[in-house]
């Protein structure tokens, strides 16, 4: 009985979590406009999903925007934790207070007070995506600054050091020696600042130009909106993303047994 | 200027004040001034005296309180049973409880409406139950999550140490396993309570009409009312402050730790 209930608990919640997306993908499958209904196989979702200029400019706009802001944040938040591992402890300690706001703070609140401060009191025109790109990097450089810092931490101090005495210039040792030891956790924090980009609703909302559209901000509106066959291809982003994902989860987990395996033959 | 490690941080400690100090004294002053820039507490006393705002506030935190809890009791068992599970495949395992995190929180939400739809009928019928449901599918693997990674690396000998003393299984559940798994709880409901409070797309997205705080920044946001807005973001802002000084242990931790990256 006990044994039993061990597997059952997991199972249930396994279903709630997947039964939804699975449906879904199911469905968009379909040519049905709502779950439940049975209709004929067809491929229609994939080919609106993929033919629709709004539907193909607002991927690639979502995209892109993450990669951009992954990239400014990657720099910002490595530069930043670099930075503050090396200063005076209290400029060090105000610098991850600070940077702890974003973290911590709902993004209503994050995207809400960086559209009063950028639009109404500089008056950025939101059509500049000037306010968004800000938003997006205020979202995710956190994330990667306290990626790095444990990576600093634990890098052998005498490693710099050891360069130094062996006559690099500070910028090579730093290019040489530091860059390679906190790799690990930039490319940790672009990945995170890749994905926080793309799920977010809050700061898109409150920053973007009006006729720009993420995938969430596309989605809530869509799905106030009446155009079935628009809701129906969303179904179809949706099932792709999903395979996407679970790839990407694969792929991420053979390659950390891969170098597990070799850390252990080593 | 020579070349120092310091210098590095200058970029980004000029990011961060620009565009996270800034801000926050930006929503200070608009929340304490009318339109004219005259200070003012009406905004202020608005809030704690209108039946609708206060109303807002209570819905908020019923709604996150409900959704915490519920988190927590379905979180809890799911990761104590794997984390303690002989499965050599477990850290595959919680990385299937986890996937949904990475996929859009919009397309989840709206895989789960048109199920409820099936089953309810009417979204309508149940806001309040639909709401937390959702809030549940959203946020129920960054609950599973960090109480997993604590009870993972719990020390096995301690509850084996109380089972020799003489307490049964029961008792050193819950005077060995419980109280060591907190701080995996704390992270988990400092990651499920705040957002509940204010992710106000999930309301919506399952027709519940009623507000919580994050609408109401939403609403006042759409009639391009900075003032009054600003003072709910500040209300929210304290709510954050105190929930964080509550829960203040090891909290960048968890929240890095939760991405699983």
């Amino acid at each position: 009985m006990k044994k039993f209930r061990r597997i059952l608990v997991p199972v249930l919640v396994l279903l709630f979590l997947y039964v939804p997306i699975l449906m879904l993908a199911l469905y968009s499958f379909t040519d049905s406009t709502q779950i439940g209904a049975i209709r004929s196989f067809t491929f229609k979702n994939y080919e609106t999903l993929f033919t629709t200029d709004e539907l193909r400019s607002m991927i690639v706009g979502t995209l892109l925007l993450a990669l951009g802001s992954a990239v400014l944040a990657t720099l910002l938040g490595t530069l930043g934790a670099v930075g503050a591992f090396y200063s005076k402890k209290r400029t060090s300690s105000i610098m991850s207070t600070v940077n702890q706001i974003p973290v911590i703070n709902a993004d209503v609140v994050t995207g809400f007070s960086l559209c009063i401060l950028l639009v109404v009191v500089f008056g950025i025109p939101k059509d500049t995506y000037i306010p968004l790109v800000i938003g997006h990097v205020t979202l995710c450089a956190p994330f990667v600054y306290l990626s790095v810092i444990p990576k600093l931490k634990q890098m052998d101090p005498a490693l710099y050091e050891a360069a130094l005495d062996l006559g690099a210039k500070p910028r090579t040792a730093l290019m040489k020696v530091v860059i390679p030891q906190i790799l690990s956790g930039m490319v940790t924090g672009f990945m995170l600042a890749i994905t926080l980009s793309l799920d977010d609703y809050f700061i898109a909302t409150y920053t973007k130009p009006a006729t720009f559209d993420t995938i969430s901000t596309y989605v809530v509106n869509a799905t106030k909106g009446s155009q079935t066959d628009i809701k129906t291809a969303l179904w179809a982003l949706s099932t792709l993303i999903f395979v996407l994902v679970i790839v990407l989860v694969l792929v991420m987990n053979l390659n950390s047994k891969k170098r597990e395996q070799k850390e252990a033959k080593a | 200027m020579k070349f120092s490690r310091k210098t590095l941080g200058i970029p980004y400690g000029v990011f961060l004040t620009l565009f996270v100090v800034a801000p926050m004294i930006v929503l200070f002053y608009y929340a304490f001034t009318n339109g004219q820039g005259v200070f003012t507490l009406r905004n202020l006393t608005d809030f704690f005296t209108d039946p609708n705002t206060l109303g807002t506030l209570f819905y908020s935190l019923a709604i996150a309180l409900t959704t915490t809890v519920v988190c927590l009791l379905i979180a809890y068992p799911v990761a104590y049973i794997l984390a303690t599970s002989k499965l050599k495949a477990k850290s595959v395992i919680i990385m299937i409880f986890v996937t949904p995190m990475w996929i859009n929180f919009s397309l989840r939400i709206t895989a789960l409406k048109e199920i409820l739809t099936l089953i309810e009928g009417n979204l309508a019928y149940y806001p309040f139950l639909n709401s937390v449901l959702g809030m549940t599918y959203d946020f129920l693997p960054f609950m599973i999550l960090p109480i997993y990674n604590t009870i993972v690396k719990l020390d096995h000998s301690l509850t084996e140490a109380a089972r020799d003393l003489g307490a049964n299984e029961r008792g050193a559940f819950l005077k060995v396993t419980v109280p060591l798994s907190l701080p995996g709880v704390v992270s988990g409901i400092s990651m499920v309570f705040l957002p509940a409070m204010t992710n106000y797309v999930v309301l919506d997205m399952l027709y519940n009409s009623t507000y919580i705080m994050g609408s109401l920044i939403g609403s006042y946001f759409a009639a391009y009312n900075w003032h009054g807005g600003s003072m709910i973001a500040l209300v929210l802002l304290g709510i954050i402050c105190v929930f964080t000084l509550l829960t203040d242990s090891g909290e960048d931790d968890a929240r890095t730790g939760g991405a699983l990256l």
